[in-house]
């Protein structure tokens, strides 16, 4: 009986460990199934390391869905309070157009998560902040709503909460008073998991948005990053946001 | 002290015994209903004195490092804590208002928190 357990125990193992392995394997070059490199414990706190970020491409970035911005108000718990103009708005699609040339691009625009946000340098509480691993936050604790960062964001990605909130998702404590922005969906990449609009963006297959560490060589989007030409908005401001842009 | 002091306060002593001794049925007690009793982080007494110094910590911890760690979220007060009946540590005989409304103390938390445990199952 403790002999057949035991087998069964390290069988167990062995396809555990055979499971990794396979799911560290490339599946493609820096295409990994299971990012074992990323993965953290949830007693662990967020490395200095890791840089996370976003490749938009604006070449497969569909006009006209809002698949990105659905599933964010929905992970986020962010609902129409019947003000449109005053609404949290933490990821909007926008549309561009050459007039010379009449080519179109379509792209959606978040927090941009600078290496150098000025958000954080304007708040006088150290509320607005940025993570070890380069996602920039608010915490609403110390968060007294003067709004300075929103005047300071060159991306307009910051909103403020005017209405009292009910039924939050228990990951996205959110609240009246306080600045937000996205956050990445911190509380997913914690979990490893993406981002809710790229995950949508990915199912819609539209596959417009990566996700992954800029400073690992062997991710996807370090990889594209390297490989492609691609843009920062507003680059000129030497922010350095952790969102790029490609065909923009 | 002397004797007519000693009776005094003998006096006072015996005059005072049964209001101490009805004082415990005098005092009106909130009314505090655990949902999941016996599987607290904490004993009763250390959750009852110090349960805002281990959300605080928490709560920095968890947001500007990321650690996520179960023990001492208020996700995982409100998951176990909210009533039955109502799904809300809020509430007049909800776990966490009950309480608080008779000390006195405001409770913030849920301005932002949710209030409301996640059901299995449930989509976010």
């Amino acid at each position: 009986m403790s002999a057949g357990s035991n087998e069964g125990l390290s069988r167990r193992g062995f396809l555990a460990i055979s499971a990794a392995t396979l799911g560290g394997v490339m599946l493609a070059p820096g295409i990994r199934l299971i990012e074992i490199a990323a993965a953290r414990a949830p007693d662990q706190p967020a490395s200095g390391k890791v840089r996370w970020g976003l490749l938009i491409d604006t070449n497969k970035c569909e006009p006209g869905c809002d698949d990105c911005v659905t599933a964010c108000a929905t992970e986020n718990g962010i609902k129409s309070t019947g003000h449109p103009r005053t609404d949290s708005q933490w990821i909007r699609k926008v549309e561009l157009k050459d007039m010379r040339s009449g080519r179109t691009h379509s792209l959606p625009v978040m927090c941009q998560h600078c290496a150098e946000p000025p958000c954080v340098d304007v708040c006088p509480t150290g509320a607005s902040f940025k993570r070890a691993d380069g996602i920039v936050l608010v915490d609403r604790h110390i968060c007294i709503g003067c709004r300075y960062c929103i005047m300071a964001c060159p991306y307009k990605a910051r909103s403020f909460v005017h209405q009292e909130i009910s039924d939050q998702n228990p990951d996205v404590p959110r609240g009246k008073g306080c600045v937000e922005g996205c956050t990445l969906c911190v509380h997913r990449v914690d979990r490893n998991q993406q981002p809710a609009c790229v995950e949508a963006c990915t199912k819609a297959g539209h596959n417009a948005m990566i996700f992954g560490d800029l400073n690992d060589p062997h991710s996807e989007i370090a990889q594209r990053v390297a490989k492609y030409a691609s843009t920062q908005i507003r680059a000129d401001l030497r922010l350095d946001p952790g969102v790029h842009y490609q065909g923009l | 002290m002397s004797l007519r002091g000693l009776l005094r306060f003998a006096a006072c002593l015996a005059l005072a015994l049964p209001a101490l001794a009805f004082a415990s049925g005098r005092t009106p007690k909130p009314e505090i209903i655990i949902a999941n009793p016996g599987h607290c982080v904490e004993p009763t007494e250390i959750m009852r004195r110090n349960h805002p110094q281990m959300l605080l910590h928490q709560r920095d911890l968890t947001v500007h490092e990321g650690i996520r760690t179960s023990k001492y979220s208020l996700k995982g007060c409100v998951q176990c804590h909210a009533s039955k009946t109502t799904g809300s540590v809020l509430g007049e005989k909800g776990f966490c208002q009950s309480c608080h409304a008779y000390a006195g103390v405001t409770l913030d938390c849920f301005e932002c928190h949710a209030s409301k445990a996640k059901l299995a199952g449930a989509t976010p």
